[in-house]
């Protein structure tokens, strides 16, 4: 069990490969990614790192966050999330994560929060078929039909797929491949859209229905010591 | 320039593609590489141009409609699709729709195209 990572959903492009394929990607970038904080067994009762991507104001970060960050003496982050990992798994607070944390060809899964819909019926919602466009059917040709039965059971039984609000919740797509890494940018390639609106945040992880692939880099792929980041040095 | 748009002119100059200035009507050859078993040629396929989509950008695509042994055939292609070896424009055309899709119902005679006698190459 690795970290994983906060991204931000750029947006989508394709890809030409050299063997003529072309290959839809999402974009996904990693935007000051760092570790601000530690889950610790003894303090916590399980051990996890916190990341926190992008960045916020400091006059928009409340009062206790502010300590929270000065206390890993980071910059406030727009989005924190947490990692489950194991104990000898755990980042250095500050270090910041790279995008070669990620091998071409390898699983993923994303989890982001999908766009809103709305109040949508049940055929948007559940794919339902509707009713027929003519043969006597009036006004009603996208309602859902017949709810259930008769007088036993009189009740319409719990759960049944009706309209409702739909979307903005959050969803995980499952085994998404890493096409390629661009690490001095920053940025994940994910073939096949992922969940929620551009710019939109999501956390990606190994996948975990699919075996890892040899040579990941564990605990995290991390920057070198701010080198490449001041860009003068390099 | 966001991101995705910097990304797409990157892999545009990267394809290294030459792509000539042909529009809808333009009657072009393309060479197109097929694999058969382990070693690959480039079939030509030589039509009218009947659409272009989405621009010249990374997204972009051509249709391009032939008669084959009076069966019309047409195939799509993506512009910078790493498969197409070679785009020869045959002939310009001079059409006043920027796609032909009236061309599928005509037959023969009034399925021709005139010549553009007049055609100027865009400046660069």
């Amino acid at each position: 069990m690795r970290s994983g990572i906060i991204a931000k959903k750029v947006g989508m492009t394709r890809l030409f490969m050299e063997d003529g394929k072309q290959i839809p990607v999402t974009v996904l970038s990693l935007d000051g990614l760092q570790v601000v904080a530690q889950r610790t067994e003894e303090k916590d009762g399980y051990t996890a790192v916190q990341l926190g991507a992008g960045t916020a104001k400091a006059k928009r970060t409340s009062k206790a966050m502010r300590g929270h960050f000065a206390a890993a003496k980071v910059e406030p982050k727009r989005k924190l999330a947490e990692f489950r990992v194991p104990a000898e798994g755990l980042i250095e607070v500050g270090a910041e994560i790279s995008a070669e944390h990620f091998l071409a060809g390898q699983k993923v899964d994303v989890t982001g929060t999908s766009i809103g819909k709305g109040f949508a019926g049940a055929m948007k919602r559940h794919n339902f078929g509707g009713l027929r466009a003519s043969h006597g059917v009036s006004i009603s040709h996208r309602s859902h039909g017949s709810t259930g039965q008769c007088q036993d059971p009189g009740r319409v039984f719990k759960g049944k797929k009706m309209a409702g609000h739909m979307g903005a919740a959050r969803v995980t797509t499952q085994n998404l491949e890493v096409v390629k890494t661009d690490a001095e940018r920053g940025l994940v390639f994910i073939k096949g859209a992922v969940p929620g609106p551009k710019s939109g945040w999501v956390t990606v992880k190994d996948a975990v229905k699919k075996k890892a692939p040899e040579g990941l880099p564990f605990p995290a792929a991390l920057k070198t010591a701010e080198a490449p980041a001041e860009g003068g040095e390099a | 320039m966001d991101l995705i748009a910097q990304l797409e002119a990157e892999q545009i100059a990267a394809l290294g593609k030459e792509i000539p200035d042909f529009k809808a009507g333009d009657t072009i050859r393309v060479g197109y590489k097929v694999t058969e078993g382990s070693r690959t040629r480039v079939q030509m396929y030589e039509g009218v141009c009947i659409s272009r989509k989405n621009g010249s950008g990374i997204a972009g695509s051509f249709t391009v409609r032939k008669i084959s042994f009076g069966e019309g055939v047409e195939r799509v292609f993506p512009l910078f699709s790493t498969n197409i070896d070679s785009i020869e424009v045959v002939r310009r055309g001079r059409v006043r729709r920027a796609k032909l899709y009236y061309l599928r119902s005509r037959r023969g005679k009034s399925a021709r195209i005139a010549e553009d006698a007049n055609y100027k190459p865009k400046k660069a």
